[in-house]
């Protein structure tokens, strides 16, 4: 059962494919990989290209647990996942996904730590002692007696890895670790892993979307595209990679070799452009204050709006005004009162105080049906507003609800996500189709305002591009976007104005670049490369021009 | 005594004695003095978790079970007594139906009746509420012997289950108002619970997950394994019927076989507790941070027996005191024994030690 492994290698995949049941071809084609022990690989890839089932492979879960056909061989640490269930290799791998609370068996910190090491059959003496360990490698020895439910997404996904870590894997298999989190607490659990890898020499496997927050770490990048898989020196993946963040993308149009890794890297190889930036006395405006659309006189105005939930004041006596024609950004860390405000400005969550105008009238006041029509909102989890078993139900539903002809719907959809087929069931969407067949449900009632909660949770950067498009197109039309988000990339590519909210109150408000550009935080990588205003690398291309 | 929690089986066994008292009387002040020392209790020795929380809702429940039943018995109870309260007419029902009185005039003492069996019910639910709030019911499944590990386990899943539940409906029906949807009644079933079940199901498949990698249900794994499964599960089940059988023929007042129902329900134990250290010595799964049990523990359980053993007396001495006097309509007395052992049974309000502070997280976790 234990096979030879070269020495120094943790993982080994050799002629891996993967093929679910029911599905017409291989999620995973022909994949030869190894991973060397102490690496940390950052796994790449759009959506639905087969990332997950990669990593599910590394500790059996496919096919043990998902079902479908595995061919080929993973071994890891000499143990072959065809003769080793994924229990059998929890003493070697640790996995975490992307949701922590989904995964938590028990009740307080103390005792998820322990779960694991529990059911390895660990003596209560060294269960002890590695519980403490772990409290402190990840800072979290405060809350060692505190209820899981009552933890942040932050301190929640840090518990979680610590879960796994405590009993002492050799790998430690990442999904999507901060796709939940405010750049606070990505930073937090990023900290947390790379401290991992250097003190500990755990081998890290780990898939991100958000590319950025984890390329300046990685030492190999691992792409996958397809079900087809390239690995190599990030520097080597990232010239040719469908999937890049800002920074990599500003190299290339530049044609920086090699190409920057990160913030530190791209700041010395744009020294040029930023000195012609100083010799030019003249900024450019980044804000066009002629585009169409935009009009002086707000659409939706509140007043000292509160909200609470129980004895905690989420919303503190607010107000705000949302201009046709503008994108508005709503920032903040998680539990800041974001979710809060859009509910209570739509007028379907609790309010304390406070008015909320839209065309005249308070859309508390108005039925649901009718408040729909002059303000929608597309919530944090998109799925909740479906119900029927396929895309073309959904639709024709969406038709009958505003009143309009059949096909309405479908004709927006087309426009927002092309080619989804009318009998797929809405679960089986990838995310980007799905929030844009909910985005497209709530257009058809054609709204005034539109309000987004966390619209790009699970998107890549092409799903990002088109949504952003979506929105531009509606402002264009004189509708007015309030978007939530933890995407700083997303905000500076798409909105004009950014609001950012701490404890319930807003704590800055005006035009993107100047927000973005005011603390570190917030700033995005192109903004931190060269200054002076330009957030991304549209904005650096408009201005300098094809450099090539 | 430093703070720190008490064993969860103390907090049940202390719950047991006075659930056990409880279902003894029907006397009001016993009642009513049994629902304070739960009460004292809980509010002396709870901490502030979710769980603590939730014995609010058991008070609730105890109120809504005697108001059912009052009303019930205006609807459909079967009235008598002297003393006039309300004078409603008398629906006939149909021969097939005879024996249910549908309204009718309501007197004071079937009524009082109906309340004090309404008060019994409630304040079993309470003590048990009580040892719900005190002991989290999950560590005290941490507490079962090994052989019941994967039952425990399953129990605890499903516990974590309703709160996620509750929380998902919420969320689906908030949702709802966004498509302009505010139809409530059978049409809106299906909208609201085809994605709670989806989203439910995706959760228990992501915690199987977890789970499953996280190495719950590795055994001890060699070639004996399965002959000796096959051996638990036979000593177990024969131990049950053995067990079953004696405690029938125990119970059974009749007393056919007497001599024989001791020996078995022995033999029956016996059986099943051989099987059950079997089967636990296949699952290698240890236990963090076991509670001990010290004097407080065992303070607790006395205190908890008092109140039933206070009632027990009481019955031998005084039975007519633990009920309330219908026939005539009189003052409820006072037994001496089992308000003793009630009034003994708040003592775990001042022997425990004090519950550990939790350690909250300084931000709450928005949504």
């Amino acid at each position: 059962m234990t096979d030879a492994m070269q020495p120094g290698i943790a993982i080994e995949l050799a002629g891996v494919s993967v093929t679910y049941a029911g599905a017409t071809g291989p999620v995973l084609k022909d994949v030869d990989l190894s991973i060397e022990e102490g690496e940390l690989v950052l796994v790449v890839g759009r959506t639905g290209s087969g990332k997950s089932t990669l990593l599910g492979a590394l500790n059996g879960l496919v096919p043990h647990f998902t079902g479908g056909e595995l061919s080929g061989s993973v071994r890891v640490h000499g143990r072959n996942t065809r003769d080793h269930r994924p229990r059998d290799l929890a003493d070697l791998v640790g996995v975490v996904g992307q949701d922590p609370l989904a995964g938590f068996v028990t009740d307080t910190v103390e005792e998820e730590l322990a779960y694991g090491m529990e059911q390895l059959g660990l003596a209560p003496a060294v269960m002890r002692k590695r519980v403490e360990e772990t409290l402190d490698l990840l800072g979290i020895a405060d809350l060692r007696n505190a209820p899981l439910t009552e933890l942040s997404g932050g301190q929640q996904q840090r518990v979680a890895i610590g879960a796994v870590l405590a009993a002492h894997p050799r790998i430690l298999v990442l999904d999507e670790p901060t796709s939940a989190l405010d750049p606070t607490g990505a930073e937090e659990v990023l900290a947390a892993i790379t401290r991992l890898v250097h003190d500990l020499a755990i081998t890290v496997v780990i898939a991100e979307h958000r590319v950025e927050r984890v390329l300046a770490y990685a030492d190999r990048v691992v792409h996958v595209v397809d079900g087809r898989v390239e690995s190599g020196l990030p520097a080597e993946v990232m010239v040719s990679s469908t999937i890049a963040p800002p920074v990599v993308e500003l190299g290339r149009w530049a044609g920086w070799s090699p190409l920057p890794m990160s913030v530190r890297d791209g700041w010395r190889a744009a020294a040029p452009l930023r000195a012609q930036l100083v010799e030019d006395a003249v900024l450019p405006s980044v804000v066009e204050e002629g585009r169409p659309g935009l009009s002086r006189n707000p659409l939706l105005t509140a007043r000292k709006l509160s909200v609470r939930h129980g004895d905690l004041v989420a919303v503190r006596e607010v107000g705000l005004a949302v201009r046709a024609g503008e994108i508005t950004a709503l920032m903040g860390r998680n539990g800041s009162g974001k979710s809060s405000l859009l509910w209570a400005l739509q007028g379907s969550g609790t309010r304390a105080t406070g008015t909320v105008e839209i065309g005249g009238a308070d859309p508390r006041d108005l039925a649901p049906a009718v408040r729909r029509t002059r303000i929608g909102l597309v919530p944090q989890t998109p799925s909740d507003l479906l119900y029927l078993p396929t895309v073309a139900a959904e639709c024709a539903q969406a038709d009958r609800e505003s009143g309009l002809e059949p096909g309405s719907c479908r004709q927006l959809l087309d426009r927002i996500v092309p080619d989804v087929a009318d009998d797929l069931h809405p679960r089986d969407l990838s995310e980007g189709q799905r929030l844009g067949l909910v985005l497209a449900i709530q257009l058809t009632a054609d709204p005034e305002v539109l309000l987004l909660d966390e619209p790009t949770r699970g998107l890549d950067y092409q799903a990002k591009s088109a949504l952003s498009a979506v929105l531009r197109e509606l402002t264009d039309r004189g509708r007015a976007i309030l978007l939530s988000t933890h995407d700083v990339e997303f905000v500076a590519e798409a909105s004009d104005r950014v609001l950012v909210m701490a404890a319930g109150e807003f704590v800055a408000d005006g035009p993107t670049a100047e927000v973005l550009t005011a603390s570190p935080a917030f700033a995005p990588q192109v903004a931190k490369v060269l200054g002076h205003g330009l957030l991304t690398v549209a904005d650096a291309v408009a201005r300098f021009g094809d450099l090539r | 005594m430093l703070p720190r929690a008490l064993h969860p089986l103390a907090w049940w066994g202390w719950a047991i004695g006075l659930a056990v008292a409880a279902s003894m009387t029907g006397n009001p002040i016993l009642l009513g003095l049994i629902v304070v020392v739960v009460w004292l209790v809980v509010v002396a020795r709870r901490t502030d978790s979710p769980w603590a929380r939730a014995f609010r809702l058991y008070a609730v429940l105890g109120v809504v079970i005697v108001l059912v039943r009052l009303v019930l018995h205006v609807l459909v109870g079967l009235k008598w007594g002297t003393i006039e309260v309300l004078a409603l007419p008398r629906i006939a029902l149909p021969h097939w139906a005879a024996g249910i009185n549908l309204l009718g005039t309501v007197y004071l003492e079937g009524w009082l009746a109906a309340a004090v069996q309404g008060l019994q019910l409630a304040v079993l639910i309470l003590a048990i509420g009580g040892a719900n709030a005190l002991a989290n019911p999950k560590r005290l499944l941490r507490a079962l012997p090994h052989a019941l590990h994967e039952v425990g386990t399953a129990v605890v899943v499903s516990v974590s289950v309703a709160p996620q539940l509750a929380e998902s409906v919420q969320r689906v029906l908030r949702a709802r108002l966004l498509r302009g949807d505010a139809g409530r009644g059978l049409r809106a079933v299906p909208r609201v619970a085809l994605p709670v079940l989806q989203d439910t199901l995706d959760r228990s498949l992501l915690l199987a997950a977890a789970m499953e990698s996280r190495g719950y249900g590795a055994r001890n794994s060699d070639a004996t394994a399965a002959g000796r499964r096959l051996l638990t599960g036979s000593l177990t089940l024969a131990g049950l019927l053995v067990l079953a059988f004696g405690m029938y023929d125990v119970l059974d007042p009749t007393r056919s076989l007497s001599w024989l129902g001791a020996p078995l329900v022995a033999l029956g134990l016996a059986l099943t507790v051989a099987g059950m250290a079997l089967g636990g010595r296949e699952i290698k799964v240890t236990t963090y941070r076991r509670d001990p049990w010290r004097l407080p523990e065992t303070l607790t359980v006395l205190a908890g027996f008092a109140a039933a053993a206070g009632m027990v007396i009481s019955k031998q001495a005084t039975p007519d005191l633990l009920w309330l006097p219908l026939q005539p309509l009189a003052a409820p007395g006072l037994p001496i024994a089992a308000t003793v052992g009630i009034v003994l049974a708040a003592l775990p309000a001042f022997v425990t030690p004090p519950p550990a502070a939790t350690g909250r997280p300084r931000e709450r976790a928005g949504r």
